[in-house]
């Protein structure tokens, strides 16, 4: 029976060794979704984790050796109560001494840069498929646009991509803008961050190759609720991923029962931000909300998309995310319940 | 001993200040008008250490807030605010002041002379510095503008554009954090031009460079790093304060400004800045190792290129904090061979240091014992920073609680820890009493254990993907019991910077009386009497190696026979 990789490889046990007591302390506290970078589930996660892994093996080797040369002096040449007073003879130097820990970490750094070089070519560099996806993120304080120029969609801060493979590459690749100011792109399982900066786009690619929900967050500073800019990156099956983008296509649903809160949404300032298309509400503001209930999370992440919460959130948003954007509307207790009954048919 | 003509008659008042000491407020006004580098040290001194308990406070305050996942102790306003003016005060009101603290009360000391060259210069830089720390900390009234009290900069201490634009960053805190950087560092560039100038041209006789104490090696050139580094931060904050009042567009970037150039004018300060930092717990280092191995440095020419080496590698090195901006690849690569370079002449440095301990009779005094936590926690940050000079990983490390962790191991594990050895070991010459040695034990282990409770777990939550800058985190993510125990580190900190603080005042009154010198040791400032006489020696000394007092006490074996 092969045994766990974890068991098998020097990495592994290096990996042991250093993940011990997180990972206890993580399982400790049940079921957990923590975005380790050391679970990579896309080719750029993995290729930056093999470098981690080699790049800790010749620190941690330097550590130990260099470290264990400190312990050894502060053992050895402790001054001891049965000393002399004499004064140990003095040393002034060596120059051949000097020379040797002087090349063999040249040695260490030429070995170090050219394997990080080629990691940042590949990564970089790679060549585009033609299969690949292309999906605009724009950052905004505090929530993130995402815009399928091909597909014609329009969505905020739940990210759906296809499954890749390596047999069937189908890679996302990602164009950085922002709005505002400087925000960051990171979802530790698939790929390093990249930063989104006014006037100066960028580009990230991922290539997920197991489906499922891979959790991160902004990590640039954006400003008050930099901490609630929270990402979540969908894998879909192709199955999924074609059921979603056929969903994302059509228009806001128009249902006359909740008439009414339509009336509110498109009367009060709800439509200067949002958008929901096939309607009159066109802002940009705010996150599109053609198609809210498709999403599990409202802003951004913050609160899980229910009923109490989405109310909750219209009636005074502050006491969700302290700091938003998005104004109380001081809507009566009627007109709320009808804004979110016409909200949560927006599927 | 060739110059006769000194001392003048009657210009050294070689009485004890103790029995000089009029009224307070007699006494204060001495302190207030001061051009003497060695009251001037202790000024800066205290600033730094005042500045570092408030500093330490917002911390605490800090992981109070994180301890817990979704906890409400701090809003998120105050949050933001209180991680800004940690990092602010800590790199400009305390980093910076500790060094001229050092430089002030040694360096003229060390080389023989009377004072330094600019005395009210060096009197105005520290008031100007004390202002511009005052300034920065009145944002929390002043800063408020028409926005309601109990305002501050809120903008992190890198300040990126275009978040400090007047329509991100309204009200005056953001202007309070410019202008008080900007006051501060004209305070830092007149002390720097200050300690070089003393140092080129106030050695005393026999003198030469290469006899200097490395302590004042190190000084000189992070003095000189200053002047080069401290420059474009004021020139970047100028253009930040036209932008907010004068309708410039440098960093506005819905005008057609540009957010990398200020991250290029930070980081061009910012990184140099790292190594301006450090360059005293090197500096602490090189003396309280020897003296305390009982040994002279080992490598000593190789120590003072390493230094000079250090200083200008560190100046090609600054995109490497901007490896997820978007660079292309070849600059990419560059930045991190210039990065993994600075490695070098750093291995160098621990290298001998090693080297001065091996063969030693090390007594473990208090200094020692923080020099020696130093090594090992230095080597460590030194390699989590080669960890983060290799770019692909630093797309991951960057921006996290890694990265938190990498750099408090430099600022405490290396900075904090040599100022504990410094203070404990210079503390006898400046008040002419010993720190009590038991409550110091006491200190070094406590602060050691909560050092390694916080930090060294910072890198694992790192790992687990926790960026920094949040002020609160969902209880799924699995951070929750990490960061738990960081702040419980982070308590055991305050509590043995507390027995510090009691054991530093409590000395100046009770200590043990220290004489002129309590650790038997070598360079010039010990052949005075503690603490020194105004213009600190009778008559001009002359040194003929880099350990006059060795010289003294072996004159059957003195270091020139030795020295090339």
């Amino acid at each position: 029976m092969p045994r766990h990789w974890l068991l098998r490889t020097r990495k592994g046990a290096l990996a042991v060794l250093l993940l011990a007591s997180c990972v206890g302390l993580a399982f400790a506290e049940g079921p957990q979704r923590t975005p380790s970078i050391f679970a990579p589930a896309s080719t750029p996660a993995g290729q930056i984790q093999s470098l981690s892994w080699f790049v800790l093996e010749i620190t941690g080797s330097i550590f130990v050796v260099v470290g264990g040369l400190l312990t050894f002096v502060v053992i050895r040449f402790r001054a001891r109560d049965t000393d002399d007073n004499r004064e140990p003879a003095q040393i002034y130097g060596s120059n051949q001494v000097e020379l040797a820990w002087t090349v063999i970490p040249v040695l260490i750094v030429v070995v170090l840069f050219l394997t990080t070089a080629r990691v940042i070519f590949a990564i970089q560099d790679a060549p585009k498929p033609k299969a690949a996806l292309d999906v605009t993120v724009v950052g905004h304080q505090f929530w993130w646009e995402y815009r399928y120029p091909d597909l014609g969609i329009v969505a905020a801060n739940e990210l759906h991509v296809p499954l890749s493979s390596t047999q069937d590459p189908k890679p996302t690749y990602l164009q950085l803008l922002s709005a505002d100011v400087d925000h960051s792109y990171w979802v530790p399982q698939l790929s390093g961050k990249v930063d989104l900066i006014p006037n100066h786009p960028n580009e990230l690619w991922i290539d997920p190759l197991h489906p499922g929900v891979y959790l991160g967050q902004c990590a640039q500073f954006c400003g008050v609720q930099h901490a609630n800019m929270l990402l979540r990156v969908y894998v879909d099956t192709p199955d999924q991923f074609a059921a979603w983008v056929k969903n994302q296509q059509q228009p806001g649903v128009q249902d006359p029962a909740v008439a009414a809160g339509r009336r509110v949404f498109e009367t009060q300032a709800c439509m200067n931000c949002h958008a929901v298309r096939g309607t009159a509400a066109t802002g940009r503001f705010g996150p599109d909300l053609t198609h809210l209930m498709s999403r599990d999370t409202i802003a951004s992440g913050a609160v899980p998309n229910t009923s109490g919460n989405l109310r909750q959130w219209i009636k005074n948003p502050d006491s969700l995310k302290p700091g938003s954007l998005m104004p109380a509307m001081q809507l009566s207790d009627t007109q709320l319940d009808q804004l979110t009954a016409y909200l949560e048919t927006l599927k | 001993m060739a110059d006769r003509t000194l001392p003048i008659h009657g210009a050294l008042d070689l009485t004890p200040p103790r029995e000089r000491e009029g009224t307070i407020l007699d006494t204060l006004h001495d302190w207030v008008v001061t051009v003497d580098h060695k009251k001037l040290g202790i000024m800066y001194m205290i600033l730094a250490i005042f500045f570092m308990l408030v500093a330490g406070a917002e911390a605490i305050c800090i992981r109070i807030q994180l301890a817990l996942p979704d906890n409400h102790f701090l809003s998120p306003q105050v949050f933001n605010r209180f991680f800004t003016m940690h990092g602010t005060t800590m790199v400009f009101l305390t980093g910076i002041p500790l060094i001229f603290g050092f430089a002030n009360y040694m360096v003229p000391l060390q080389i023989g002379a009377r004072d330094m060259a600019f005395p009210r210069l060096n009197a105005f830089s520290f008031w100007v510095t004390l202002f511009g720390g005052l300034l920065l900390y009145y944002s929390f009234l002043g800063g408020s503008g028409l926005y309601g009290m109990g305002n501050a900069p809120d903008v992190t201490w890198w300040a990126y554009a275009p978040l400090t634009a007047r329509a991100f960053s309204p009200g005056h805190a953001t202007d309070y954090w410019a202008l008080a950087l900007i006051v501060t560092g004209i305070g830092t560039l007149g002390a720097a031009v200050n300690v070089i100038a003393t140092v080129i041209s106030m050695r005393c006789k026999g003198m030469t460079l290469m006899r200097m104490p490395l302590f004042t090696w190190l000084m000189l050139v992070d003095s000189g790093l200053l002047l080069v580094t401290i420059t474009p931060l004021t020139a970047a904050q100028v253009m930040l304060v036209i932008d907010r009042y004068l309708g410039g567009h440098f960093f506005d970037t819905q005008a057609g400004g540009s957010a990398l150039v200020w991250m290029h004018f930070f980081w061009i300060f910012g990184h140099p800045e790292v190594y301006v930092l450090v360059f005293p717990a090197f500096a602490i280092a090189s003396e309280v190792i020897p003296v305390f191995s009982r040994k002279a440095i080992f490598g000593y020419p190789a120590m003072v290129a390493a230094s000079v080496g250090i200083a200008f590698v560190s100046l090609g090195v600054w995109a490497h904090h901007m490896f997820t901006v978007g660079m292309t690849s070849v600059s990419n690569t560059f930045f991190v061979l210039s990065t993994m370079l600075v490695g070098i002449p750093t291995g160098i440095k621990i290298f001998n240091w090693l080297a001065t301990m091996w063969g030693g009779k090390i007594r473990f005094q208090v200094p020692m014992l923080f020099c020696t936590a130093f090594l090992f926690q230095f080597l460590a940050a030194g390699l989590t920073g080669i960890m983060l000079s290799v770019a692909p990983w630093d797309w991951q490390l960057h921006g996290s609680y890694f990265v938190i962790a990498h750099f408090h191991y430099i600022l405490v594990g290396a900075i904090v820890f040599n100022t504990f050895a410094g203070i404990y070991y210079w503390f006898p010459k400046a008040t002419g009493r010993m720190m009590n040695q038991t409550l110091g034990k006491w200190h070094f282990w406590l602060f050691l254990i909560g050092f390694h409770v916080t930090f060294d777990t910072m890198h694992f939550v790192g790992f687990e993907g926790m960026p920094r800058w949040i002020y609160t985190y969902p209880a799924d993510r699995g951070w929750s019991h990490l960061n738990l125990v960081i702040s419980m580190g982070g308590i055991i900190q305050g509590i043995a910077v507390l027995i510090f603080a009691y054991n530093l005042l409590s000395s100046l009154f009770v200590g043990k009386i220290a004489g002129n010198d309590p650790w038997d040791a070598w360079t010039l400032e010990w052949s005075t009497s503690s603490p020194p006489p105004d213009y600190n020696f009778a008559t001009d000394p002359v040194v003929g190696s880099r350990r006059p007092l060795w010289d003294l006490k072996h004159p059957e074996d003195p270091d020139w026979k030795y020295e090339a």
